[in-house]
């Protein structure tokens, strides 16, 4: 396995783009595409990262980069790993979607390249809402979170639903291999791009990463808060490599979510029963990636009566 | 085809003859021009194509990837994707699938990515329907795609061919989107002529695009794209839609020896020598209204016919030649812009600006009905009045239940 200091300093994806200082996407894409190196040919599609990353006449990409519209990641990739593959050359073909792109306008495109088992990298960038146009809710957005379209109003407060379970929904297309990532765990990163670079078929490399302006953060803080959404069960890092699913990190003791919502303006309004009900979807989440079979439930925050009031609160809400 | 302007075959043999369908001409056009790749969804009445191309593939008679897509906008977003990539690449849809894949549309002509994709023209509803109309390409008439009308199997079949000529030489670089008449032709067996492959490979060289997605040169294809900078694109997109018309007559003359088949390039035409009437027609429509031009030639009355092949880029100053002569000119259209007559009629108009005669439109055909030889009669008979200055309409709905405003 390659190691950090084995990485190139070729950057790929070059110093001089004009993403926001601290920003998850800038960071993950300038990292994954380090290990991936210059045989890869990059389809991102409308996103940030098209705008800091190529706005003519600059560009950030050492790397072929093409680009048509938003939901079509899958079937981009797909037809370029087509043309490669005829024209007989051994390129990667890899994208960089965000979790609007994936989600949600992207979901069927995603599907038809996974169900199909492309050959080809899928990466979503997941900072949890339409950043580019100006933060508006996603079907990866949390619960109670602000965005522009989940105001906090006086009826009606944040995001009222829960994130959607994506990384099932993946899986469930029974495809090569699919993990989790966070830039706040470097090695565990690196060590999952490398394999995803190895594997051939459809695979997915989920990232979690930090919008400084939509999340309302300090920008000095991208890595802590990854590593606190980690901690406190918000993001999980896991693997699933043919039907297989394994954990690759495990926090020690689970940490309170609000430890992880104060650090964030988008959180910053969340009622107290707005927390508890967060904190008991974190537990079942918690619950359901670190229990052994047949084992107590191991959530520390919450006892076990109350995950089981929440799930039947969310049957009640949204059905079974 | 169009006797007059075919020059006797300079060909030494026969071409094969196949009885077979529009949907299968297009699909051994294709595999003619040995494609790469092929990004396919079903879509009524193009679907026989893509189950043509899928045998062949299956077979082995054709060395391409065949994308079974899970829709048409991802369909377009393959082939964009593909061609970028260095690859030669042909799809085909219709109606409601070139109406899913428009935004895509957009992304092929400028970013200059050589496809082509057979339409098969059908009524973009709703109303739904799957008959013959052409409400679906006519909304893609100002993507920047090459846009042409075909009207019979053979023709649907050449032209695959001559589309790629086209669509990859280096004055043009622009997707061209062939269409051929829903059912009409689609699903309705002629005799085609079949050229030999070796006689392909001649006329058709390998594509050899000179910026492509590639490592060992990369490049970036569809950057984000300031005011600063985008007129300039728009306006290079624009010349190389007007460089068509000069590529088009020329690979139609270069065809024409080669195969022996000359449709005349942007437009064709019948017996226009000294019509004193013209009537312009797409699609299948002209085969009819050719025996209609002969019935009202045997009756003494000068008219003639013109063939209007190409859409985009439109044939305006091969129109004003043609029609200098005349006193009025009939335009038939099959759909509607719903803003006074069809778009085929608006853009006569346009092209005939500052020449006086009438111009009348003749609205038939709409969601796949019969255009038969008594309509067409009656369109020449219309002509004719606005020739003599008689008021007529200058919208006319032919074989139409209820008003005409």
């Amino acid at each position: 396995m390659i190691t950090i200091k084995e990485l190139s300093d070729d950057n790929l994806f070059t110093a001089g783009h004009t993403a926001c200082p601290g920003c998850g996407v800038a960071m993950s894409i300038r990292n994954a595409i380090r290990v991936l190196g210059k045989d890869a040919a990059v389809y991102v599609p409308a996103s940030c990262a098209v705008v800091f990353g190529t706005t003519f006449p600059y560009g950030a990409w050492k790397v072929p980069f093409f680009h048509t519209a938003f939901e079509n990641t899958g079937a981009c990739l797909t037809g370029m790993q087509a043309a490669f593959e005829k024209k007989g050359k051994q390129v990667i073909s890899v994208g960089f979607a965000g979790d609007g792109g994936t989600y949600d306008i992207g979901l069927q495109s995603m599907s038809g390249a996974a169900e199909r088992n492309e050959d080809v990298l899928y990466i979503c960038l997941d900072n949890e809402a339409y950043m580019n146009t100006g933060i508006q809710r996603s079907g990866g957005t949390p619960f109670g979170a602000w965005t522009t379209t989940t105001p906090v109003g006086t009826k009606i407060q944040g995001n009222r639903r829960f994130k959607k379970n994506l990384g099932d929904i993946v899986a469930a297309h029974e495809i090569p291999y699919y993990a989790t990532l966070s830039i706040g765990h470097p090695l565990d990163f690196i060590r999952k791009v490398e394999k995803a670079k190895n594997i051939r078929g459809f695979r997915f490399l989920h990232m979690f990463t930090p919008c400084i302006p939509g999340w309302k953060m300090d920008p000095a803080k991208t890595v802590e808060v990854t590593k606190r959404a980690v901690e406190s069960g918000m993001w999980t890092l896991y693997e699933v490599e043919n039907g297989e699913k394994k954990i690759t990190y495990k926090p020690g003791k689970m940490k309170s979510v609000k430890d992880y919502l104060m650090m964030q303006g988008r959180f910053r309004h969340m009622s107290e029963e707005d927390i508890k009900k967060l904190q008991m979807w974190v537990c079942r989440k918690w619950n359901l990636h670190y229990k052994e079979k047949g084992a107590p439930q191991i959530c520390e925050i919450a006892p076990p009566e109350e995950h089981h009031a929440v799930t039947e609160e969310h049957r009640e809400m949204h059905g079974p | 085809m169009n006797p007059e302007t075919s020059p006797n075959s300079p060909r030494t043999h026969q071409q094969p003859k196949k009885v077979i369908t529009g949907d299968h001409a297009v699909a051994i056009g294709a595999k003619l021009c040995r494609v790469d790749v092929v990004p396919a969804y079903p879509i009524t009445p193009q679907t026989l194509i893509i189950e043509h191309i899928a045998d062949f593939v299956s077979d082995g008679e054709l060395d391409a990837k065949f994308l079974t897509m899970e829709s048409e906008h991802s369909v377009m977003s393959a082939a964009a994707a593909a061609s970028a990539s260095g690859a030669r690449v042909f799809t085909a849809t219709s109606s409601q699938g070139l109406a899913f894949m428009h935004e895509m549309l957009y992304a092929t002509a400028p970013l200059r990515l050589p496809v082509v994709m057979a339409n098969a023209s059908r009524t973009l509803g709703g109303p739904p329907g799957i008959w013959c109309e052409y409400n679906d390409s006519m909304g893609a008439r100002d993507s920047g795609w090459l846009q042409l009308y075909v009207e019979d199997n053979q023709e649907a079949l050449d032209m695959v061919i001559q589309c790629f000529r086209i669509a990859e030489d280096k004055r043009v670089l622009l997707p061209v989107m062939p269409c051929l008449d829903g059912f009409v032709l689609t699903h309705t067996v002629e005799p085609v002529e079949v050229p030999e492959q070796e006689e392909v490979d001649l006329f058709l060289p390998a594509y050899i695009p000179d910026i492509t997605l590639d490592p060992a040169r990369p490049s970036m294809i569809g950057t984000f794209m300031p005011a600063e900078y985008i007129m300039e694109l728009r306006r290079q997109t624009a010349g190389a839609m007007e460089s068509a018309k000069k590529a088009i007559g020329e690979i139609n003359d270069e065809f024409a020896r080669r195969f022996g088949r000359n449709y005349g390039g942007l437009i064709d035409t019948y017996r226009m020598e000294d019509a004193e009437i013209a009537l312009i027609t797409m699609g299948t429509v002209t085969s009819t209204s050719r025996d209609v031009v002969d019935e009202l030639r045997r009756e003494g009355r000068k008219v003639g016919l013109v063939k209007l092949r190409f859409f985009r880029p439109f044939p305006s100053e091969e129109l004003r030649k043609v029609l200098s002569g005349v006193s009025a000119v009939g335009v038939f259209d099959r759909s509607i812009s719903f803003q006074g007559g069809g778009q085929s009629y608006n853009e006569v108009r346009s092209a005939l600006f500052g020449m006086t005669i009438p111009i009348i439109n003749h609205l038939a055909g709409l969601g796949g009905r019969d255009v038969t030889r008594e309509q067409i009669m009656k369109m020449f008979e219309i002509t004719l009045k606005a020739a003599k200055g008689e008021k007529v309409n200058l919208v006319n709905w032919h074989n139409t239940r209820g008003e005409t405003l």
